[in-house]
C-alpha cells in the first residue's frame, strides 16, 4: 500500500514547466570545519530560468545546489519552491519532483535504459503503459532511437549516450525543477558542445527552472539565462546575465574568473543580425557563407578561417541579405573594445 | 531535436540481449558433471569387481550409502541456509553502522570461528554442550559464517558511490535503495561468499562423525579404523564428488542470478 504523498509535494508536482525557487539566508556549516561551506546565501530564481552556478572547485556551489533537494541539510536559513517550504516536506517525495543529474551520471548498471528512465515514474506508481510511453517519448527527445536503446544496458552505451539517458531519466516525471551538477563535464569537447546545443533546444521547449553547476565559464555563458559567479563559502560575487557580466564584471575576482578574451566570449551571445550588415555585393565571393541564425563568433571564425575581408550572409531561404566583415563585428561590441582590425579604418 | 510523433511512439518489440542462455549453458558448463559421472561409474565398477567381506558389505550397500549421503547433504545444506539467513542480514546491518568498534567486534568473532580448526570448534562444542546433529550444525554455521558476512559487506561497499547518490537524489528511500539498487548489485559477490561456505561445509561435515552426527565421515573413519580400503575410498570419493557438484551448482546459480548488465 503506497503511502499517501502529502499535498504540498503534489502541488509542486502539478506544475511541470518551471517553479519559483527562493533561498533565504542559507548557511551550511559542517561540524569540525573552521569555516562554513555555504554562508548566508540568498537568491531568487524565476520560473523557467536557467541559472548557472560558476566557481572554482570547493567553493560550495555543489553544496548549495544539493541543499535545494535536501541532499544536504542546511544549518540555517530557508528554501522554498513555489512558496512551499522545502524543509517541511518529506525529502524522498520532494526529490521525486526535482530532476537530478550528476557528472558521473550514476545510471543503474543492472537496469536497462528503459528501466533507468522509468525509476521515478515507478516510485510515483505510474501505470506500465504510461511509463512505457514516457520512456519512448524521452528517448526520442534526447535523440536515442527507442527501439534500439530501450533494452540495452548502460555499459553498452558511450559516455555521451549515457549522459543523454541521465538527462532523460531526470526529466522522466516532468519535474518543474532540475538540478544539474556539471552534467557534461566528463564528455569530450565535441560531444559536450553537441549536448549543450541539444540541451538549449530542449530547455527552450520545456522551460524548466534549472540550477546548473559548472566550473567552465564558457559553458555558463553559452547556456545560462543568468550566471552566479561564486567564490569561497558560496559567496555571490556577481549575479547577472552573461552579457552584463562580460561587459561589466563587478570586481577583480569576476574579471579574473572570466579570463582573457571577453570580447570573443560576448560574440557567442550576439546573433549576426545585430550587426549593421554591409551590402551583399561586398562579399568577395567564396563558398563560405554565414547564416542569419549564426552568432557573431561564428562569423568571426569564418572570416579568420577564410582570410576574406567579408562574407555573404544568407537568410533561411538562402537569399543573400548582406555581408559581414571584421569592422562590422567590432562595431557591435562598442567603443570600449579595442579595434580588432586597424586597416578597416582606411 | 526530434519530437515524438505517432510513428516514433509505436512501441518496438523488446530486443533481449541474445545469447545469455547459450553463454550459461555452454559445453564447458558440463565438464564437471561429466567428470563426476565418470569417477562414480569407475568407483562402482571397481567395487563390483571386488569380493566384499562381511564388514565391507555392511557399509558398502545402497541403503547405507544413501543414508550417509543424505545425512551429509542435510548437514551441509541446512548449515549453509542458516549461514545465508544469518550472515547476509548481519552484513547489511554492519555495513549500515558507522561504528568501527561494532564492525571490529563482529568481524573479529567471525574470524575466530573460522580461524579455529573445524575439529576444535565441533569437539569443544560437543564437550560443553552435547553430541549429535544439532551440535554439528551449530559448529558448521560458526565455521562458515565469515565468507558470507565478509562478502556481503564487500558487495555493498564496492557499489559506485555515484549510483547510490543518484538513487537517493531521485527520491528513493533507504529501503528502496537497499532492495532495488544495492542488493541486486551486490548479488554476485554475496553468492561467491555463499559458494565458498557451501564447499567448506561439505568438507567440514565429515568431522560430524566424531560427535555422532553421521554423514560420510562415518565411512571414512570406519574404513581407516578397520583397515577396509574400499570403505575408506568410497567415503572419500563420495565427499569429493559432492563438493564438486555443489560447487558446480553454486557456480551455475551465480551466473544465472547475476543481474544482467553487470
Amino acid at each position: 500500500m503506497p503511502k499517501q504523498p502529502n499535498t504540498a509535494v503534489l502541488q509542486i508536482a502539478g506544475k511541470t514547466s518551471g517553479a519559483l525557487i527562493e533561498l533565504d539566508h542559507v548557511t551550511k556549516q559542517y561540524p569540525n570545519q573552521p569555516v562554513a561551506a555555504v554562508q548566508d546565501f540568498s537568491m531568487t530564481v524565476q520560473p523557467g530560468e536557467l541559472i548557472m552556478f560558476v566557481g572554482p572547485s570547493g567553493c560550495g556551489k555543489t553544496t548549495t545546489m544539493k541543499i535545494i533537494n535536501r541532499n544536504t541539510a542546511p544549518t540555517s536559513g530557508s528554501i522554498s519552491i513555489d512558496g512551499r517550504d522545502v524543509l517541511s516536506l518529506n525529502p524522498s517525495e520532494l526529490r521525486r519532483h526535482i530532476g537530478y543529474v550528476i557528472q558521473q551520471i550514476g545510471l543503474f548498471p543492472h537496469m536497462t535504459i528503459a528501466e533507468n528512465i522509468g525509476v521515478v515514474p515507478k516510485l510515483l506508481n505510474w501505470s506500465k503503459e504510461k511509463t512505457n510511453d514516457r520512456v519512448h517519448e524521452l528517448l526520442t527527445t534526447v535523440g536515442l532511437e527507442p527501439g534500439d536503446f530501450a533494452h540495452r544496458y548502460p555499459k553498452q552505451l558511450s559516455g555521451g549516450q549515457q549522459q543523454r539517458v541521465g538527462v532523460a531519466r531526470a526529466l522522466a516525471a516532468d519535474p518543474p525543477v532540475m538540478l544539474m551538477d556539471e552534467p557534461f563535464g566528463a564528455t569530450d569537447p565535441i560531444t559536450r558542445e553537441k549536448l549543450q546545443a541539444e540541451f538549449l533546444r530542449l530547455q527552450a521547449s520545456i522551460g524548466k527552472t534549472i540550477i546548473f553547476v559548472t566550473h567552465d565559464f564558457d559553458e555558463a555563458v553559452r547556456l545560462g539565462d543568468r550566471i552566479a559567479v561564486l567564490s569561497n563559502r558560496s559567496q555571490i560575487e556577481q549575479f547577472d546575465t552573461p552579457a552584463n557580466i562580460l561587459t561589466n564584471p563587478a570586481n577583480e575576482y569576476v574579471s579574473s574568473f572570466i579570463g582573457l578574451g571577453t570580447a570573443i566570449k560576448r560574440l557567442v551571445l550576439i546573433p549576426v543580425t545585430e550587426a549593421r550588415l554591409g551590402p551583399a555585393s561586398a562579399a568577395a565571393g567564396g563558398t563560405t557563407t554565414i547564416r542569419t541564425t549564426d552568432s557573431l563568433r561564428d562569423a568571426l571564425d569564418a572570416l579568420v578561417l577564410t582570410g576574406l575581408p567579408a562574407l555573404a550572409v544568407l537568410d533561411e531561404q538562402n537569399r543573400a541579405v548582406g555581408s559581414i566583415s571584421v569592422d562590422q563585428i567590432s562595431a557591435v561590441l562598442g567603443t570600449e573594445v579595442p579595434v580588432l582590425a586597424p586597416t578597416a579604418e582606411v | 531535436m526530434v519530437f515524438p510523433t505517432a510513428t516514433t511512439l509505436i512501441a518496438t518489440a523488446p530486443q533481449r540481449p541474445a545469447g545469455r542462455g547459450a553463454e550459461i549453458w555452454s559445453p564447458k558448463r558440463f565438464v564437471t558433471p561429466a567428470v563426476v559421472l565418470v569417477v562414480l561409474v569407475s568407483l562402482f565398477l571397481w567395487l563390483s569387481s571386488l569380493s566384499l567381506d562381511s564388514i565391507e558389505s555392511r557399509t558398502i550397500n545402497v541403503d547405507y550409502v544413501i543414508a550417509r549421503v543424505r545425512e551429509h547433504l542435510g548437514l551441509t545444506v541446512v548449515a549453509s541456509a542458516l549461514v545465508a539467513a544469518l550472515a547476509i542480514p548481519t552484513g547489511i546491518l554492519l555495513s549500515r553502522t558507522r561504528s568501527r568498534v561494532i564492525k571490529g567486534i563482529v568481524l573479529g568473532v567471525a574470524n575466530v570461528g573460522q580461524a579455529t580448526p573445524a575439529v576444535g570448534v565441533i569437539i569443544l562444542l560437543a564437550i560443553v554442550w552435547q553430541t549429535g546433529y544439532l551440535t554439528a550444525l551449530v559448529g558448521l554455521v560458526i565455521y562458515s559464517f565469515l565468507p558470507v558476512l565478509r562478502n556481503t559487506m564487500i558487495g555493498l561497499q564496492q557499489i559506485d558511490e555515484n549510483v547510490r547518490e543518484s538513487a537517493f537524489g531521485m527520491g528513493m528511500t533507504q529501503n528502496q535503495v537497499l532492495f532495488r539498487i544495492e542488493l541486486p548489485l551486490a548479488v554476485p559477490v554475496i553468492l561467491a561468499g555463499l559458494r565458498t561456505s557451501l564447499v567448506f561445509c561439505v568438507g567440514v561435515a565429515t568431522i560430524a562423525t566424531f560427535i555422532n552426527a553421521g554423514g560420510l565421515g562415518d565411512m571414512i573413519v570406519n574404513g581407516l579404523k578397520l583397515q577396509r580400503y574400499p570403505v575408506l575410498v568410497t567415503g572419500a570419493v563420495l565427499v569429493a564428488c559432492i563438493a564438486l557438484l555443489i560447487d558446480w551448482v553454486a557456480a551455475t546459480a551465480e551466473d544465472v542470478l547475476r543481474p544482467r548488465g553487470i
